[in-house]
């Protein structure tokens, strides 16, 4: 596999606007002759589509949802980070640019994150414009507050529904382009296969989920939106339909799949309440703006948190990083609550909690500020638990919630399968090995507003692209791939059902490749996925057909994916020796247990190609070089 | 705890739809009540048999997927919650709880209780948006905003765009729906350029798609789960009376 990042020359902050003037444009007239395939109207998918619309592409739209509007990006909820400094407190390009290589432990590509940086601003000006009602103050400015692992407030923020605003940004200006008939909505459907012809990606194959029928869709780019594969681990902040299925379907057909090990577990969810759970619910980071975190000094301590004074509480972020308290990054944190967890210090009925109390921010600031700050996010937790932050600290856990690995792409956003694109959190790109709170939202919005308009009309300009439409014998062949997949997942007459499967792998992840990790805990997890994998061929029971709406089928298939794909996630945990950011190899750790990276062995991307059914994969890489921001151990003491 | 439920089914949009009654035994009080539906489907898809289809994704009451009536109830008994954030908590062992998808004219039922809510996508895509290009935007804070009226655009742009409020009105009227969105922008300085324009398109909109009229029920607000107050319809008809006797539109 050839590894060509394309990273242009020059110094980090000249790259992208001597690029942007030296890439080829498509002549106004000509840019209603592409087709754009774009899967997923998330943040990215939903910018990406609306902005290409308004340059005049064609655009056809496809999502699991019956509306683009309820993407998983919907859920998110604390904010988004740009550098506009509108506090004075020290923000530019550069610490945005700095903070998110050093909180990603140097494991990203500096050119991208810091056209990441510099676009940023056009973010906030952009969803302005669109009417989403980022938080005031009196003057009439925008507000900004605090997150992890920066010491300047950047975040702009929507009550505690940012995600939610910004997509809602997104999808009407999607909309407004449907109006123009630049854009085509395909809802509920699901991306069966990529068609690649020539080596080039020309078309998908859906499946439509309401009549169970495969479609073929072709045009002169594919784009994969396709949000993250938390739920690999069944259990995660993620909505129920994020999924690893499109990336897994390009991955086969040629593309590289990069530090799939990289996932982001966030130290501030609701805990798991018991067995039957299909989900755990985040609270967002922004919380530990004004929540403190605590457990008991003492071992085993069963006294209600009213009962236990100040003196014998230990605020431990507070002490183990004085300089940044209880907002250092989230691998930080969700290793020092399994610590203090470990220690027999965990509270709550199931010893498996610490608290984060909001008492003295209540007294400092009164309780009508925190309802304005944080309201819907202390009803989410009060409808869950029945139990009121207001008045009890709440008890929180890590989850796993974020995927840094994704489908490699170079500079332009492009996969190794040229022609093929991938944005937001699908991709790989600019977090890191840990990516720090509200930069995925900036992600996703800077990939589809910012950037791909620009590096696809470069590619669009400069490739000879034959003409390959639906009856091209390609899609014949994806489409017969699709059918087989679903007739065996369908005659499979066995006793356990997707969800069964699921759950066994999710746990089986969380154990042994959760937030830490050893040699000999991966190498049992690599041998027993395979058994649950055939088990899962053998013993599966699907009910209903594949001719009109069938969750279970949909499940089953998404299952199939996770099933192989998290081999390979516990493959790449395996061979990367090293601990860096959200991979915690135990065997690789600094004397106060951080993490402990090994530059000179590991500092590049790992890059995971398919070799055939059957085989192994083969571990390529791309090796990262840093000239502006130096690698150091990671310090927030 | 035990429970008895009562749900729609419904093989496709054409064919008639029916009750059935599930028991679901052993599950707990901090169940969610959608966990309570995984089981029962679980123990179905076990036996063979199809599970009972509802559309979700969240779970925690905002992508505004879900879309129950909960013992005649859109979403069910909590005040401002969703169906994804009803926890059994709110029963009592041995309820018998119905359960049917939301009801009407324009959200035709897929199967069981999955229902299309296309129409709400049509009414935003004739109008509910702002028309700027990425690309055009000035600098954020050229806006300036006063806190009051971009809270209270926040307030009307919190709609999950679930559609209860369509279920629980007699008429079936997406009056509150609409409103939220013609408020959120009528609210702020961005929306003021199209207002006119944007009110008439939506309001046809709306009318063509299906829904009923407004005869101030108000209980869409009753159910409305993001708490989105009928004021907002006031809004929309001054800004729909304004549109009709002042605009050139
Ligand atoms: C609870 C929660 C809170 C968060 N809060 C924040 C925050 O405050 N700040 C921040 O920066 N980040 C936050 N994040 C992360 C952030 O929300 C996500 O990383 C981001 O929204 C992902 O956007 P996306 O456009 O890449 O993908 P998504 O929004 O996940 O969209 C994926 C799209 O792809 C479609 N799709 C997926 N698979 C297929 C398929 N096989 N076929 C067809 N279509 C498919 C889906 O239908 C959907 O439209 C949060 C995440 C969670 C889980
Ligand atoms: S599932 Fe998202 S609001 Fe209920």
């Amino acid at each position: 596999m050839k590894l060509d990042a394309k990273i242009p020359a020059g110094s980090v902050s000249q790259k992208w606007d001597k690029y942007r003037f030296d890439l080829k444009l498509v002549n106004p007239a000509n840019k209603r002759k592409f087709d754009v395939l774009i899967v997923g109207s998330g943040l990215a998918g939903a910018s990406a589509a609306a902005t290409l619309a308004e340059l005049g592409y064609n655009v056809k739209v496809f999502c699991l949802q019956d509306s683009p509007r309820r993407a998983h990006s919907i859920a998110a909820q604390g904010g988004i980070n740009a550098a506009k400094n509108y506090p004075n407190d020290g923000d530019s390009v550069w610490r945005l640019f700095y903070d998110t290589v050093k909180g990603g432990d140097y494991r990203a590509r500096e050119a991208n994150v810091y056209r990441l940086a510099q676009v940023s601003n056009s973010i906030i000006d952009q969803c302005v414009a669109q009417g989403v009602p980022f938080a005031r103050e009196y003057g009439g400015a925008l507000d900004n507050r605090s997150f992890g692992g920066a010491q300047v407030s950047r975040t702009f923020y929507a009550r505690g529904q940012t995600g939610q605003q910004l997509l809602l940004g997104a999808y009407s200006s999607l909309m407004r382009q449907v109006n123009k008939k630049q854009v085509q909505i395909f809802p509920r459907r699901e991306m069966a296969e990529l068609v690649v012809i020539d080596g080039v990606a020309r078309g998908i194959v859906v499946r439509n989920l309401i009549t169970g029928q495969f479609e073929s869709y072709a045009g002169h780019a594919v784009l994969l939106a396709t949000g993250g594969y938390g739920n690999t681990f069944y259990l995660s902040t993620n909505a129920n339909s994020c999924n690893v299925s499109a990336a897994w379907r390009a991955y086969k057909k040629g593309a590289g799949f990069a530090n799939p090990c990289f996932t982001q577990i966030h130290p501030t969810c609701i805990p798991q309440s018991g067995e039957h759970q299909a989900k755990l619910t985040l609270m967002s980071e922004s919380l530990r703006n004004d929540g403190r975190v605590w457990v008991p000094k003492k071992k085993g301590d069963t006294r209600s948190p009213d009962q236990i004074p100040d003196s014998e509480r230990d605020y431990y972020l507070e002490r183990q990083y004085p300089t940044f308290g209880n907002l250092v990054p989230r691998d930080v944190a969700s290793r020092a609550a399994k610590r203090m967890i470990d220690e027999g210090r965990g509270v709550g009925k199931t010893g498996l909690s610490v608290y984060l109390d909001f008492a003295d921010a209540v007294k400092r600031q009164g309780k009508a500020k925190i309802v304005e700050k944080y309201g819907n996010l202390f009803d989410m937790y009060h409808h869950l638990t029945a139990e009121d932050p207001y008045r009890v600290p709440m008890r929180i856990y890590p989850a796993v919630h974020y995927a840094m690995g994704g489908l490699w792409v170079d500079y332009n956003l492009m996969t190794t399968i040229p022609g093929l694109f991938c944005l937001g959190e699908a991709n790989f790109s600019d977090h890191g090995a840990n990516r720090l709170g509200a930069s995925a939202l900036m992600q996703g919005l800077g990939d589809g507003y910012f950037i791909i308009p620009y590096t696809l009309g470069g590619y669009l300009a400069s490739t000879k692209l034959p003409k390959a439409g639906t009856d091209h014998q390609a899609f014949a062949e994806a489409q017969r791939l699709a059918h087989e997949r679903v007739k065996r997942l369908l005659s499979s007459k066995g006793k356990r059902t997707p969800v069964s499967f699921h759950k066994e792998l999710g746990k089986l992840l969380w154990s042994n490749c959760g937030m830490s990790r050893n040699e000999k805990g991966l190498k049992e997890a690599l041998a027993k996925i395979p058994a649950i994998r055939e088990e899962f061929w053998n013993n599966l029971v699907v009910s209903g057909s594949g001719n009109d709406f069938n969750q279970t089928l949909e499940r089953a298939s998404r299952v199939g994916d996770y099933l192989e794909f998290a081999e390979l996630l516990v493959r790449d945990a395996l061979e990367r020796k090293e601990s860096c950011g959200g991979h915690f190899r135990e065997e690789s750790q600094t004397p106060d247990n951080e993490a402990k990276r090994d530059d000179a062995n590991f500092s590049h991307a790992a890059v995971w190609e398919h070799a055939g059914e059957g085989k192994d994969p083969i571990r390529n890489q791309e090796p990262l070089t840093f000239t502006d921001v130096v690698p150091s151990q990671r310090s927030y003491a | 705890m035990n429970l008895t439920l009562r749900v729609w089914r419904q093989k496709g949009p054409k064919e008639k739809g029916h009750f059935e009654t599930y028991q679901v035994q052993d599950v707990t009080p901090e169940m969610s009540f959608f966990e309570a539906l995984d089981k029962v489907n679980e123990e179905l898809i076990t036996a063979g048999r199809e599970p009972i289809a509802f559309d979700h994704d969240c779970r925690e009451g905002i992508c505004g997927t879900c879309s129950l009536t909960i013992n005649g109830q859109p979403h069910g008994p909590d005040e401002a919650a969703t169906g994804c954030q009803l926890h059994l908590r709110a029963f009592k062992s041995g309820d018998t709880i119905t359960i049917e998808p939301f009801r009407a004219r324009a959200f035709p039922v897929i199967k069981d209780l999955v229902i299309d809510r296309s129409a709400l996508d049509r009414v935003m895509t004739a109008g509910g948006f702002v028309s700027v290009n990425t690309g055009s935007a000035a600098e954020a804070n050229s806006i300036l905003v006063p806190k009051d009226k971009s809270d209270a655009a926040m307030d009307a742009a919190a709609c999950i765009g679930c559609g209860a409020c369509v279920a629980a009105c007699p008429n079936a009227s997406a009056m509150l729906f609409v409103s939220a969105k013609v408020s959120h922008f009528a609210l702020l300085p961005q929306g003021k350029p199209e207002r006119d324009r944007r009110v008439l398109a939506m309001q046809k909109q709306m009318d063509l798609e299906g829904f009923g009229n407004c005869s101030n029920e108000s209980e869409c607000e009753a159910v409305c789960p993001k708490e989105i107050k009928v004021c907002n319809i006031a809004r929309m008809n001054r800004e729909f009376l304004r549109a009709i006797f002042w605009s050139k539109e």
